[in-house]
């Protein structure tokens, strides 16, 4: 049995990353340009540890899916960055910023890790404003802050609704810069098809070329994942449509173990499901929770013609509205973190006081901020985000609440890593999203962006030194190898087999199936009986998908259809481990709520006996069940306790 | 003409913007001489302003410099049109509708039209003037070549004074949009200024067609 | 909703295209118009034809990916939004929409609707950034920066780099695109230090890759799904002005 090594240095909190960095290994500069890099993905993860490779020297190869490294989705992310900088002074510091992620997480994160994060945020600030970023300022010329869920200080810097974007840029211009001197090779339109292992050690990748459909092979001394997360498992989700599960799911049958794959973060602030056209869910920024109000009718009657169009909710007086959030957490109020926002609208919805003509949503009134603050206040503050909101649905939010109802957003669950981010498989690393480690069981708002920058700018051009320090004397490697010509002819029979299927089902009918059969039974609230269902269920899809799913056109060819089968062909694997991980965690834990485990009051229960551990799942072969290993979490610097937002 | 090629695109479009300011100049003063003949009958200022244009040596001087700047402004503004040609190849079904500046469109339609102009009113006028011979008139202050004859001569003549009436009305398109434009290029665009030099331009490109396009009516119709 | 759409189909980049007429129907006004061509691609599966080929991701406005000229005009006929983020309800029932690819000669068609925007990724790499390595900046506060001038490089930094500025464009030039790069960096404070050879290497790159010459249309400013206005086009052409004045003699 393998034992886990999460490698955490030893020594007290504040002091591990900076004895880990005095004592790891370096390589010379003249041995850095004899050692090859592969990194999977230009998200934020992924475009800033290229960039800083090719700085430090290193042979960098990067790979996007899209047309360009800046289309990746962490483009997306509107709110902000969290940091501990404490420029507002209202009592920020380091450790609070830690403490904070710890019990959002709801204390199944990793101490160290966790630290190192809160500790390199003051420098990811720092590096960002250098790119020329442009964060909000104050008038006297001042970086500006703002509040998110979780947090009882503002410590959230931003760049309008577009800090995703902003920061993004920012890696994605550095990224250019060693593109264009030529220390980073960039290719772009390419989906990453299994990972190459020789002698135990993880030697490049098998990629698929999405304009000619070339089966192509990349060798290198270190292969980095940074290619998301696995939301869109669920069909209807917040991410982009080709964000995929794809590369970590073949570092998992590779060998990698992957970490909490059922810990998935439902979004508390999307804009309802509308149609069964429909093709992803919108997200509206945590930021509009700083000055939005959330509330449903106090009255079922109230709620029932509201959903029969028979009454406005503008026509509702103060005293028939109940503010659920501000009711049951005075001390947070509508601030709560994600995960207990998202429960607490599903609580009022499914007890009947849901809104919109389809009963699940909730109003997210601005009313009253307008009414404080003035109208060209909040237009200044969220104007594109109700520019957004207008466009989807017809409806102006400045009149009329918005109509919120949360959706799959992010996954905590990825593949393991230690603490310096690599693998089970020496040699492969994961980064931002794609990993598991920072976020435990929730993830607080604006630490998303936090952490892939963390994983690329600060912690990887480390970790990754000490890993080469001794592959300075292996030569480069020819993709002639055995494991190369085997993995390319796994990946070319996979695609043969998906094109000659030729059935009547296209492949989003398959995937919109799993995906309801996800957010049924795997999604914000889960239960014994809905999981073993579940996992029957999505056998049962899978064998169906491969027998009867249509993929036209030829793998020689731009082929959409075919791309999207191979990885709909992965998330009906990854949505089977995602129900099994839930059901052996019988407890409820941040994003994971367990309906048998809950308190009176209708809070998370966790088992801090039992399931204080990771759960790091091996796969074992096609038809076998995966195993799990357990890396027990241990509290030294914090008390475990009931989190409490009242 | 081959260095021009290589000049990069903002550079030509600053030199073009110069250029067409400067030309801007050479319009005054041929409409502030021209409108000399409608407030004299005798023509005697219209004439005396001609013959000092015609022998003074620091304006026959200046004649080359503008001459320069006709050839860079033309010279350029095919360059440019040419290379915007090219840049795609294959054309839009359906024809784009977005543009704000809508004679921007037709700078080099105008352009050329105004060029043919400028060919036969050169024919007309400066070679005749220079080269031919036009009977001389003899006022109090002196004898100067009858150069306002020719000019209500021609204006006497309806086609020519049609053509005349479209090709002053292009190159005011012309400039509507070339003034504002010479400023876009050269930097100068200001939220505060930027809408009083559009409408500076329009007003100078109205009062230089109208002042042009009165003279033959004016001369025509009575 | 019944519509007719005719659409550009290419097979590759060196075959000739032609337009081909599809009958859509049912489609709802809430769809947005990509969901819309989700579900003619979906019948065109069924019907064992090859789906319509076009860039898509975020559906929300922001990655820049999708880029489809519509009706003559990218990004379709709402103003301040990309072809995604627009919805059916512009359209009128039993109308026929006429939908092109990006056309310009440094875009070329990839497949169908699809074209190779990599020039703008080279336009960046020429010089669209500020040249600091990892780790050893000053504080994020050390150099304070008027709200004014970061509101205004934010405006210019809100592009996505999709290219309707190209598409619009009646010479089919980058102007709007660099620009945007340019005045945002010309306004910051850290952008200043290498602003004269960020203005000429991206300008030089933009020539080279064969985009046409700006022509003041402003066809660019009212198509930019960003609203991104030209006036950051007025500060390339001072920078640019000015970086070649006083450069250094080479």
């Amino acid at each position: 049995m393998v034992k886990l090594n999460a490698k955490i240095p030893a020594g007290p909190l504040a002091e591990k990353w900076t004895n880990y960095k005095a004592h790891q290994n370096l390589v010379n500069p003249a041995n850095k340009r004899k050692l090859d890099i592969i990194v999977i993905g230009t998200g934020l993860a992924g475009a800033s540890a290229a960039a800083s490779f090719g700085e430090l020297g290193f042979n960098v190869k990067v790979f996007c899916i899209h047309d360009s490294p800046r289309r990746a989705h962490s483009i997306a992310a509107q709110g902000g960055i969290n940091a501990a900088k404490n420029y507002p002074n209202d009592g920020d510091s380091i450790y609070r910023l830690f403490y904070d992620t710890i019990k959002g997480g709801d204390y199944r994160a990793r101490e160290a890790n966790v630290y190192r994060l809160a500790e390199v945020s003051n420098n990811i600030i720092d590096q960002c404003v250098a790119q020329g970023v442009p964060f909000a300022r104050e008038y006297g010329g001042l970086l500006d802050n703002r509040s998110f869920g979780g947090a009882q200080v503002s410590r959230t810097f931003y760049a309008r609704g577009q800090t995703g974007q902003q920061l993004l840029l920012g890696a994605y211009s550095a990224l250019s810069k060693e593109v264009g001197s030529g220390s980073v090779k960039l290719y772009t339109r390419r989906d990453m098809m299994d990972v190459v292992i020789i002698d135990g050690r993880a030697r490049g990748v098998i990629m698929r070329n999405l304009i000619t459909g070339a089966i192509e092979r990349y060798a290198a001394h270190a292969v980095v994942l940074a290619t998301g997360g696995y939301g869109n498992v669920f069909f209807l989700s917040t991410n982009a449509m080709a964000s995929n599960g794809s590369a970590i799911w073949k570092a998992y049958r590779k060998g990698a173990f992957f970490g909490n794959p059922s810990f998935t973060q439902i979004h508390p602030t999307c804009i309802p499901v509308h149609g069964d056209y429909q093709s992803k869910l919108t997200l509206m920024s945590e930021s509009l929770r700083n000055d939005g109000r959330i509330w449903v009718p106090k009255s079922l009657d109230d709620a029932e013609k509201i959903r029969k169009g028979q009454l406005k909710p503008t026509q509702l007086p103060e005293e028939a509205r109940d503010y659920y959030l501000e009711r049951r957490y005075p001390a947070f109020g509508n601030l709560v973190p994600r995960d207990v926002a998202s429960r607490a609208a599903k609580e009022r919805c499914d007890a009947g006081y849901g809104v919109g003509s389809t009963g699940l949503a909730v109003y997210l009134d601005f009313a009253d901020a307008i009414k404080r603050l003035g109208k060209h206040v909040i237009e200044a503050r969220y104007g594109n985000l109700f520019q957004m909101y207008e466009k989807i649905t017809d409806e102006n939010p400045y009149e009329t609440p918005m109509m919120i109802y949360p959706a799959v957003h992010y996954t905590m669950g990825g593949i393991w890593v230690d603490y310096e981010l690599q693998t089970t498989v020496p040699g492969l690393f994961a980064a931002g999203e794609a990993n598991f480690s920072d976020h435990g069981a929730n993830r607080l708002g604006a630490s998303a962006l936090m952490q892939g920058l963390s994983d690329g700018y600060f912690v990887l051009p480390y970790t990754m030194q000490n890993y080469l320090a001794d592959q300075i004397g292996v030569p480069r490697f020819k993709t002639e190898a055995a494991e190369f010509e085997q993995a390319e002819k796994e990946t070319r029979d996979r695609i043969s087999k998906l094109l000659s299927i030729n059935g009547n089902n296209t492949v989003d009918s398959y995937h919109r199936k799993l995906g309801l059969i996800m957010w049924d039974y795997v999604g914000m609230a889960r239960n014994k009986e809905g999981l073993e269902k579940a996992i029957g269920m999505i056998r049962e899809l899978r064998v169906d998908f491969w027998k009867n799913v249509k993929v036209p056109g030829t793998n020689e060819q731009v082929n959409p259809e075919l791309e999207k089968a191979l990885r709909v062909a992965d998330f009906l694997e990854l949505g089977e481990l995602m129900a099994r991980d839930a059901l052996i965690r019988e407890e409820s834990c941040g994003g994971h709520f367990r309906e048998e485990y809950q308190t009176p009051e209708g809070e998370a229960l966790r088992d801090d006996k039992s399931f204080n551990f990771v759960a790091a799942w091996e796969f074992t072969g096609q038809e076998s069940e995966p195993v799990l290993h357990k890396e027990p979490l241990q509290y030294e610097f914090v008390e475990v306790k009931q989190r409490n937002y009242k | 003409m081959g260095k021009a090629l290589h000049y990069s695109s903002i550079t030509k479009k600053i030199i073009m913007s110069l250029a067409g300011l400067f030309l801007t100049s050479f319009l005054v003063v041929h409409l502030l001489i021209n409108l000399l003949i409608l407030f004299d009958d005798s023509r005697e200022l219209f004439n005396q302003a001609a013959h000092f244009m015609v022998t003074n040596p620091l304006i026959q001087t200046f004649q080359w410099v503008l001459f320069a700047g006709f050839i860079v402004h033309i010279i350029l503004g095919v360059v440019l049109q040419i290379q915007n040609w090219m840049a795609r190849p294959v054309k839009y079904e359906k024809k784009g509708a977005s543009e704000q500046s809508y004679f921007s469109k037709f700078m080099i339609h105008t352009g050329a039209i105004v060029f043919i102009f400028l060919i036969i009113h050169f024919a007309n006028f400066f070679v005749k003037a220079k080269f031919g011979h036009i009977e001389p008139i003899t006022y109090a202050s002196g004898t100067y070549e009858d150069l306002g004859l020719l000019v209500v001569e021609l204006f006497s003549d309806g086609g020519y004074v049609a053509f005349y009436v479209i090709a002053l009305l292009l190159l005011g398109f012309h400039l509507d949009h070339g003034f504002q434009s010479a400023f876009q290029s050269l930097g100068l665009n200001h939220s505060r200024y930027i809408p009083w030099i559009k409408r500076a331009g329009t007003a100078f490109s109205a009062l230089i067609t109208l002042g042009f396009i009165a003279i033959p009516l004016v001369i025509y119709f009575s | 909703m019944d519509l007719t759409l005719k659409i550009w189909r290419q097979a590759s980049a060196g075959a000739t295209g032609k337009f081909v007429n599809y009958p859509v129907s049912g489609i709802s006004e809430d769809a947005s118009f990509l969901e819309m061509l989700d579900v003619l691609n979906e019948s065109l599966v069924m019907k064992g034809e090859e789906p319509v080929a076009f860039d898509h991701d975020c559906r929300e406005g922001i990655c820049g990916a999708c880029s489809l000229y519509i009706n003559g005009r990218p990004h379709g006929p709402d103003k301040g939004i990309t072809t995604c983020q627009m919805h059916m309800r512009n359209f009128k029932d039993g109308e026929t929409i006429v939908i092109e690819p990006w056309r310009a000669k440094p875009f070329p068609v990839i497949k169908d609707l699809m074209v190779d925007r990599s020039a703008f990724d080279e336009i960046i790499q020429a010089g669209g950034f500020i040249s600091v390595r990892t780790g050893g900046v000053p504080d994020a506060n050390a150099i304070p920066i008027p709200k004014r001038h970061a509101d205004l490089a934010m405006d210019a930094a809100a592009c996505i780099g999709c290219g309707a500025c190209v598409a619009a464009c009646k010479n089919a030039s980058a102007m709007l695109f660099v620009a945007a790069k340019v005045s945002q960096f010309a306004l910051l404070p850290q952008g200043k230090l290498e602003a004269s050879e960020r203005v000429r290497n991206m300008v030089t790159k933009m020539d080279e890759l064969g985009f046409g010459n700006c022509t003041n249309t402003y066809a660019c400013e009212a198509e930019c799904p960003k609203e991104i206005s030209v006036s950051h086009i007025a500060r390339m052409n001072r920078e640019y002005l000015v970086a070649k004045v006083t450069a250094p003699k080479e």
